[in-house]
């Protein structure tokens, strides 16, 4: 029986009426990930092991939960006990880590099955998965375009259907750029919802775990296993985990759903402008009022993330040196030679110019002009956002202002062009706020995705309004023709 | 010319936290290389850090101590540097909002006082140690260290002269283990400074230009190291030259500073807030609790040692001086009653025994029980006062308890009137002359007698009862 395209939800209902065993799943999964080789969505497998657990589920026990024999697979940037993690990046290619991290151990602790590790931008940083060490993924829906970064590998793996669910991380939009452009559904949690430990760091202050599946119901599940405080991350939220489930078919009628004003749509695709239209009248019909809303500072979003997450990249990536563990450089001649030769040969060519961006922004004389004026700037921001949801529940835009792109085409020569893929998920970053972005249809073919921003801690609002958006629409059902691969 | 000197010293105090500043792994010293060291230490990809509260009740303790202004709210800054030793890459330090911020220490040179304000002291982690000569060809580190909390100690440029920046440095080590803040270990690293070093013509305003001197780490050497700067500097300006401002170590074995790289120094550190810890508040029940604990200080050990050991002003001091010797004395004076003796051999014997090795009484193979038992044979007499002294001299190299030794050397004092009867009528009849002589008025000749006894006693026999009945026996 084929398990493609399959939700959790669907396949929690074949294990549980036993047409397929845990271990056979795991196999199948497998099976699929074999058979789409070339999307490149896996830079390791764990084959072996995932079998092993899998075949040690016992569905027959009182406490499984939800993901009790469910394959997942877990972005490469999450540190996996002795399983490689790379990060995408030549430096880390042999590193395998002696601990796991707490939002994958907790998945796993539920008997979720890692059938391997996906594929991403380097250190994830990037918006088309076109800066990995591993080469570039395909998108599912058209070969030779990007599935959208940095979770390019989870969301394509979602997507093509291999695991019904996949982790991500979202420092600026790379759980819900990637998911719009593959069809899929993703969701970045509150800053501090899910704990960082193990998650190797791009920019400690706006990185978040998150889930990118099929459906929104899907998301509530992950999202409720992953959340949670950590005594290993002091950033990690000391508040209760909610039931994100029990919320999920609460009616709509009446929400409040904010259009922000300064994001002018006029200058998209314009099929892109049209999808938008179209989700709006169908959550009017679901009885959802729509307010204009300003953020004033809102379009400072993009300079301010882009010295910030820099500036952080460049102080967290110090620690690959070559000194204890990943690449080493051969033949250096003293300590500063090791260092140099072992970055230079083990980062590309995106890492060094954020590092390098960073680097000057943290500089002595340049410190006020760019990083502390950035986090200045990030402050009036969120008190934009804070001051919005007074009125409104949730935010509407568009995910991307583009649908998936082919390779090479976007930021080969300005960067900035490719920087601008995230003009609409880069403030929740910023604010710290939960955001997440579902399929609302195609453009030539291609995916579209619809972002919904919540207010602090607020996941329960977006996961019900998505929800009971594809309760009433059949977006998210569409599957791409896997014939190319 | 005459010339003045300006120091300011920064203080690296480690504080004696059983783990490290922001991980769970042991501080403790002399572990084989890289044992005491956890993921967060070596600054593995993912790791983050998480605060260890005990380290701010240090710093705070000692904020409260020099009445200083204490930041309830910590905020912790990245030091960005590329170092082997340095695992993460960067230094989490504070640089914009130290825990402490003022206060004064008061240090006494010649009989004369003088306060030294401090400009402010903050919390920081250590970096590992790189071992560059034992393995041929290769550097070694060891990251045991890593991550160690330490309270960095910015003085004022207020102190004048190598003498004074030793009495700081003293009055800093006092202060340190008095509070618990730190083991005070100079050996091992525990407390160690940079000095600040320039000069100026007599009467100038303006600073001349200075320069540090890094990682001192004796009493001696503070003293050694600003000496020979201070003449260097004197040097230089007297030919007419210009005093460079940089970073310089002192070699102890040559007696000398010298430059160090310039690569070592030059570094833009790129300070920015320490994204992956929230600010640390103390609150004040937190606050309380320190002040409500706080140790007994020095002064108020040598009232209570007047009052209640009824020791002499000077005795009081000198024992409350060291902490260590002052932990010691009041152990001992637990198990013995005679408080002024055992007062005199901590100040006597014993510590000319420790200053000779240049050791505090804690690192001996002393301990507080055997001392009162000295204390007691001497106070009962079953040992003369100068077979304490040899008896002590056993101790001091075995550790033995002085009772063993008593009875493996048979050294109890004979007080037997009888027995030192029976041997002083011996010395009388073999010594008829002088006899003779002491009767026809020779009265240093007693000093011949005892002598005499003592010989045949191997100076067990206790010297009152000697007297006593050598007299009555002389008179006959």
């Amino acid at each position: 029986m084929s398990i493609q395209f399959k939700s959790i939800t669907e396949l929690r209902a074949m294990l549980d009426d036993k047409l397929i065993s845990p271990l056979e799943l795991a196999q199948e999964s497998h099976k699929l990930a074999n058979k789409y080789k070339k999307l490149n969505c896996f830079v390791t497998m764990d084959d072996d092991f995932s079998k092993k657990k899998a075949g040690a589920i016992n569905l027959n026990q009182e406490n499984n939960s939800l993901l009790s024999g469910i394959p997942l697979a877990q972005k490469d940037l999450f540190c996996t006990q002795g399983l490689r993690t790379t990060c995408a990046s030549k430096i880390l290619s042999n590193f395998i880590p002696p601990y796991t991290a707490t939002a994958v151990k907790k998945l796993e602790d539920s008997g979720s099955i890692t059938i391997g590790k996906t594929n991403m931008d380097e250190f994830a940083m990037g918006s088309s998965n076109e800066t990995s060490y591993f080469g570039n993924v395909h998108n599912p829906w058209k070969k030779g375009y990007v599935p959208g970064g940095s979770s390019g590998g989870s969301a394509a793996a979602v997507a093509a259907g291999i695991v019904p669910a996949a982790t991500g991380t979202d420092t600026g939009g790379s759980i819900r750029q990637p998911a719009a452009h593959c069809g899929i559904t993703g969701l970045k949690p509150t800053y501090g919802r899910i704990s960082r430990w193990g998650m190797i760091a791009f920019a400690s202050s706006l990185d978040q775990a998150g889930p990118l599946a099929r459906t929104a119901e899907d998301c509530a599940v992950l999202l409720s296993i992953m959340s949670g405080h950590d005594l290993k991350d002091t950033t990690s939220l000391n508040v209760e985990v909610p039931n994100f489930l029990s919320k999920l078919n609460d009616p709509i009628k009446g929400l409040k759903i904010g259009i922000i004003k300064e994001f002018d749509l006029s200058d998209l695709d314009k099929e892109v402008q049209t999808r938008f239209e179209e989700s709006k009248k169908v959550y009017e019909k679901l009885g959802a009022e729509f307010v204009d809303v300003s953020l004033p500072n809102i379009s400072a979003s993009v300079p301010t993330y882009y010295s910030i997450a820099p500036a952080e990249c460049s102080s967290n990536l110090s620690r690959f040196d070559g000194v204890r563990f990943g690449h080493r450089a051969e033949n250096t001649d003293d300590l500063n030679d090791l260092y140099i030769k072992s970055r230079s040969e083990g980062f590309g060519d995106e890492v060094k110019r954020r590092i390098l961006i960073g680097t000057y922004a943290l500089s002595a004389g340049y410190y006020d002009a760019y990083y502390k004026k950035a986090q200045q700037v990030r402050r009036l921001i969120k008190n934009d956002f804070d001051h919005v949801f007074e009125s409104v529940d949730i935010l509407m835009t568009p995910t991307s202002p583009s649908t998936a792109f082919k390779f090479g085409s976007k930021g080969a020569q300005n960067p900035v062009e490719l920087y601008l893929e995230d003009l609409f998920t880069i403030s929740s970053n910023l604010a710290g706020l939960p955001a997440m972005s579902i399929p609302h249809g195609q453009v030539n073919s291609l995916p579209v995705g619809l972002q919904l921003i919540g207010n602090f801690l607020r996941e329960d609002q977006l996961l019900n309004a998505a929800h009971i958006f594809q309760q009433n629409t059949e977006f998210h059902l569409a599957k791409p023709n896997m014939e190319d691969f | 010319m005459i010339w003045e000197t300006v120091i300011g010293l920064e203080t690296h105090v480690q504080l004696s936290t059983k783990t490290k500043l922001f991980s769970r792994a042991s501080t403790a010293f002399g572990a084989p290389p890289n044992t005491n060291v956890n993921l967060v230490d070596c600054g593995l990809p993912g790791v983050l850090p998480s605060v260890n509260k005990e380290a701010f009740y240090k710093a705070i303790r000692f904020g409260i101590a020099i009445g200083a202004q204490i930041n309830q709210t910590s905020i912790f800054d990245r030091k960005n540097y590329f170092y082997a030793d340095l695992p993460k890459g960067y230094q989490i330090t504070q640089m914009d909002l130290p825990i402490v911020l003022g206060g004064s220490i008061e240090i006494t040179t010649d009989d004369l006082s003088k306060t030294i304000n401090i400009t402010r002291a903050h919390l920081e982690e250590d970096a590992g140690k790189s071992i560059h000569d034992e393995y041929d060809g290769f550097s070694a580190i060891d990251l045991n260290r890593a991550g160690t909390p330490l309270l960095e100690i910015v003085s004022e440029p207020e102190i004048s002269s190598a003498k004074e920046a030793v009495a700081y440095m003293k009055a800093m080590h006092q202060l340190v283990t008095y509070l618990d803040v730190s083991d005070g270990n100079m050996a091992q690293g525990s407390l160690r400074c940079d000095a600040n070093v320039s000069i100026r013509k007599k009467g100038n305003k303006e600073l001349g230009t200075r320069t540090e001197i890094k990682n001192i780490n004796s009493f001696k050497f503070i003293e050694k190291a600003i000496n020979y700067e201070v003449k260097r500097q004197i040097k230089i300006l007297e030919n007419g030259e210009k005093v460079t401002q940089e970073t310089r170590l002192y070699d102890s074995v040559k007696d000398e500073t010298r430059p160090m790289r310039s690569k070592e120094f030059a570094n833009d550190y790129r300070y920015f807030p320490e994204p992956d810890l929230l600010p640390v508040v103390i609150s004040n029940e937190e606050m309380q609790t320190i002040k409500d604990k706080f140790p007994e200080l020095p002064k108020e050990k040598e009232n209570r040692y007047i009052k209640e050991f009824n020791l002499s002003a000077y005795d009081a001091q000198i024992i409350a001086s060291s902490k260590s010797m002052a932990d010691f004395f009041e152990d001992a004076a637990k198990k013995t009653t005679n408080y002024s003796l055992l007062s005199n051999w901590l100040i006597g014997d014993i510590s000319a025994f420790l200053n000779k090795e240049m050791i505090e009484i804690h690192e001996s193979k002393l301990n507080s029980v055997n001392v009162a038992m000295l204390i007691n044979r001497i106070d009962d007499q079953t040992i003369s006062g100068k077979i304490g002294k040899s008896i002590f001299e056993e101790m001091w190299v075995s550790g033995s308890s002085p009772d063993e030794i008593i009875e493996s050397q048979g050294l109890k004092q004979i007080s037997d009137d009888g027995a030192i009867e029976e041997i002083i009528m011996t010395v009388i009849s073999d010594n008829p002359d002088q006899v003779e002589a002491y009767l026809g008025g020779k009265d240093k000749l007693f000093g011949f007698f005892v002598g005499q006894v003592m010989k045949l006693t191997e100076g067990k026999a206790n010297p009152q009862t000697v007297n006593k009945i050598l007299k009555e026996q002389l008179k006959k």
